[in-house]
């Protein structure tokens, strides 16, 4: 029974899309003030019948309904209730349901915080979002029926995926999802301006604090990943150059891009045409993303069960989605005036480096995700892209991001001069010189020692601007207080947010320098790694609610003196017979120390171990970033919308 | 402004661009001649490698000039007691048995009773089965992963590989339209 009502609430929302794509765009085009207000409730009401949708499911699978073909293949009774839960979006039809409850979420706020819009603008934006909920939905309702029942249903199911049980992937899709959906906003944004021929100062405001949040909880999401793929894989490292991550890359430097362009549209009304592409742009690169995981194009450890006529179907979406906003783009777009002249060397000028810089990462990322499935097709050969290229043509054009990321928020707006600039800049380029000195000296490496530079230019050049601001050192210290509590709260978000980039900058330099070993260990006997003694005290069976494993213990002792007790572990899942090594990690903050147990032969244990020095501060980093974002999107002016169209209230003192 | 509209129209030329590629790759994949999973194998088109092996009793061994002396296409099969797909695909062998192909069976890093004991739990297939516990023509023949299948043509130069159990589907889509153009 309650299969059936996630199945019409489903329907009813596929009905509620359809007439929240169609019903606000006529009558936005009709100028029909009831038509266009119906654009909220629609919204509203397609966001209660997804809820709903998903609520069932959650419900069949906590329940164990093994009727239902989805739970039955992807649950089982032994699995232990939060991951009955967070399972539903483990696997392909739930993460489709769960995508469309966020678009829907999506359309609900913009129908809930986008009072102050201009109505016809707020009818449009909804609509497009409208369009694209009502595609997915149907495609899951007719292709991904989440629903679907199964006569006669198995005793038990056969249970997730082992390496899908795990916290920090539990709640990974849906932060990552939020990220990739949210672009849905800028998106329906830019289409609906297209559509209106408009692009004003206002419009950049409205976009920028939906930018803001989908932008922070994407790395919030790749964070989330990368970090479960270092401690749950097991491979001691942080980033593989899979597809499926670059899938989630290319939105998040696209995204970067759209939140510095939209500033200038917001403060100059400048770069209009740009940014409007860059919304859609990075929207669609975040549909791409989700086509090419699930059509299984791509060679990628990140499989969903794949299924050809699917991607058929998503294409032909895309096609619908990004194909139709682009024409609109190419027809529209020159109706945006351009307006807003500056010099190269200013403040506009400083963020449309930061647009070309990230762009080009973005295509040469693509390029290199692709190139592969290209080349079969043209040329019928057999290639992969690994890491050592992406290394090679990132890191040149990552340098100058880094290097312009501290000069860019200290120059003025319009027309700037560089040298008082960098001037200005003169004690966080001697923290960093002196930094990558120590780190040159210490290490006798090139590389490392730089992105160490590189890494404290940005943490202390984040600040500059505020320091320049609040006059810190050059008046008495009250006075700079006081300045710096005026400090609006985006100029703080903002130095954090390039703060956060310098801590994972010297996360990642710090883990170029990780030590490791693999060897064989018999119980009592000991290696040293890295100033560390590792002691394999012994091995024995144990075992979790659905599996059974093989625990080693092992004592880690620094001058003799133990430092941390270890218990990696191999788990055989009994259900899918999938074994699974869950590794063992301390950390310092400053370093980790790492362990994972390998296969056992006559009486030794292969034993993998790692000194990963700053590996954490790759997602404190990453978190940083979240949080500046998070802190900008707190800002006054952010929230009270576009000044120029609330009338003002009169006020008499 | 032509030249403005000409750029305004690049970002659609190349999205269709892109999306005339996906499609064709995704119709090449359900047709099974585009799959993003499969694994070169630089052998294919050249002569099989010389080896000789042990039989598994009552088998005899055999060797590389064994399977070419017989001129007609056969296929070499790499198998293991603990390999599950090796389950998965022994029904498909024994159908391709009975439709008289020859398929030659080795037994890759597996214990002698272990095998005898796989042999006759999932039938027998193969026209002679040897034994290859140190894994070196496994190497030679440059094996991926049991199971693994190999065309070998009448001259004995090795003209398909396939790595993961045979499925019905594979042996029609690719596998017969090979054996009559060899045969």
């Amino acid at each position: 029974m309650i299969p059936e009502l996630g199945h019409f609430a489903l329907a009813l929302a596929v009905a509620l899309a359809a007439a929240q794509a169609v019903l606000p765009l006529w009558g936005a085009a009709s100028r029909d003030k009831r038509l266009m207000a119906s654009a909220p409730a629609l919204a509203l009401g397609q966001l209660i019948a997804l809820a709903t949708a998903y609520a069932c499911l959650i419900w069949s699978a906590v329940t164990d309904d093994f009727s239902v073909l989805n739970i039955a293949q992807n649950s089982n009774s032994l699995k232990p209730l939060i991951y009955k839960i967070t399972g539903t979006w483990g696997n392909h039809e739930g993460s489709i349901l769960l995508w469309c409850l966020i678009l829907a979420i999506c359309s609900g706020a913009v129908g809930v915080f986008g009072r102050n819009l201009p109505s016809s603008l707020r009818a449009r934006v909804i609509g497009v979002l409208g369009v694209v909920s009502a595609g997915f939905l149907l495609f899951a309702l007719t292709s991904s029926n989440p629903f679907d029942r199964l006569w006669p249903p198995p005793l038990d199911g056969r249970d997730m995926n082992p390496l899908l049980q795990d916290p920090g992937l539990a709640i990974h899709p849906p932060v990552l999802y939020s990220g990739y959906v949210g672009f849905a906003i800028p998106f329906a944004f830019a289409v609906a301006a297209l559509i209106e021929g408009r692009v004003d100062a206002a419009w950049g405001r409205w976009v920028r604090p939906w930018t803001l949040a989908s932008w922070s909880l994407l790395t919030g999401g790749i964070a989330l990943g990368s970090w479960w793929a270092y401690y749950e894989l097991g491979w001691g490292g942080f980033w593989f150059w899979d597809p499926v991550e670059n899938a989630s890359l290319l939105p998040w430097l696209t995204g970067t891009a759209l939140l510095h362009s939209a500033i200038v549209v917001e403060k100059r009304e400048a770069l209009k045409t740009w940014t409007i592409l860059l919304a859609i742009g990075t929207f669609s690169l975040s549909l791409s993303g989700t086509f090419l995981v699930r059509s299984g194009i791509l060679n990628s450890v990140h499989a969903f069960a794949n299924d050809p006529a699917r991607g058929v179907f998503i294409l032909a979406l895309l096609g619908l989605v990004i194909g139709g906003s682009l024409v609109l783009f190419a027809v529209r777009a020159p109706v945006l005036a351009p307006s807003g002249l500056f010099a190269p060397i200013s403040r506009e000028g400083a963020l449309v480096l930061n647009n070309i810089l990230l762009c080009s990462i973005a295509a040469v990322v693509l390029t290199g995700t692709t190139y592969p499935l290209f080349a079969d097709l043209l040329f019928g050969a057999k290639i992969s892209v690994g890491p050592p290229f992406f290394t090679a043509t990132v890191l040149p054009l990552a340098a100058p991001v880094f290097g312009a990321m501290s000069v860019g928020p200290t120059l003025p707006w319009k027309r700037a001069e560089l040298w008082p600039a960098l001037q200005r800049l003169w004690w966080a380029a001697l923290i960093a010189l002196v930094v990558g000195v120590i780190a040159a000296a210490g290490l006798k490496r090139g590389l490392p020692a730089l992105a160490f530079g590189a890494a404290a230019w940005l943490i202390v050049g984040a600040f500059a601007e505020i320091v320049e601001r609040s006059r810190l050192f050059r008046i008495p210290f009250a006075a700079s207080r006081t300045r710096l509590a005026a400090q609006p709260l985006s100029v703080w978000g903002s130095a954090i947010a390039h703060a956060g980039m310098g801590v994972t900058v010297a996360g990642i330099a710090g883990m170029s320098l990780a030590q490791s070993t693999i060897v064989a260990v018999r119980p009592g006997e000991a290696v040293s790694l890295a100033g560390y003694e590792w002691r394999l005290d012994s091995v024995h069976d144990g075992a979790g609610p659905n599996y059974t494993a093989r625990v080693a213990e092992i004592t880690v002792l620094r001058n003799g003196k133990p430092v941390v007790h270890f218990a990696p572990s191999r788990r055989a899942f009994t259900v899918q017979k999938i074994t699974v090594t869950d590794a063992s990690i301390y950390t310092t903050g400053l370093f980790d120390l790492y362990a994972v147990l390998g296969e056992e032969r006559g009486g030794a244990a292969v034993l993998r171990l790692h000194l990963n020095p700053l590996a954490p501060w790759i997602w404190f980093g990453a978190l940083i970033m979240a949080i500046g974002g998070g802190l900008s999107l707190a800002d006054r002016r952010l929230r009270i919308g576009a000044p120029a169209r609330r009338a003002v209230a009169m006020v008499t003192s | 402004m032509i030249s403005r509209r000409a750029l305004l129209l690049a970002p659609l030329g190349m999205a269709t661009l892109t999306g005339i590629s996906f499609w064709m790759l995704l119709d090449r994949m359900r047709t099974g001649k585009f799959d993003p999973h499969a694994v070169p194998n630089p052998l294919i088109g050249q002569r099989l490698p010389d080896f000789s092996l042990p039989g598994q009793p009552p088998s005899p061994g055999f060797s590389a000039a064994d399977i070419t002396a017989s001129g007609r296409p056969a296929l070499v099969n790499f198998f293991a007691s603990w390999c599950l797909p090796c389950v998965a695909e022994a029904p498909q062998l024994m159908a391709l048995r009975r439709a008289g192909i020859p398929v030659w069976g080795i037994a890759y890093k597996d214990p002698p009773e272990a095998t005898a004991a796989f042999l006759a739990r999932n039938g027998y297939p193969y026209t002679r089965v040897a034994r290859d516990e140190p894994g070196r023509v496994a190497i030679d023949f440059g094996v991926y992963g049991v199971p693994e299948t190999y065309l070998i043509d009448k001259t004995g130069i090795i003209r398909w590989r396939w790595a993961g159990a045979l499925t019905e589907d594979v042996i029609e889509q690719q596998l017969q339209p090979l054996l009559r153009q060899y045969s």
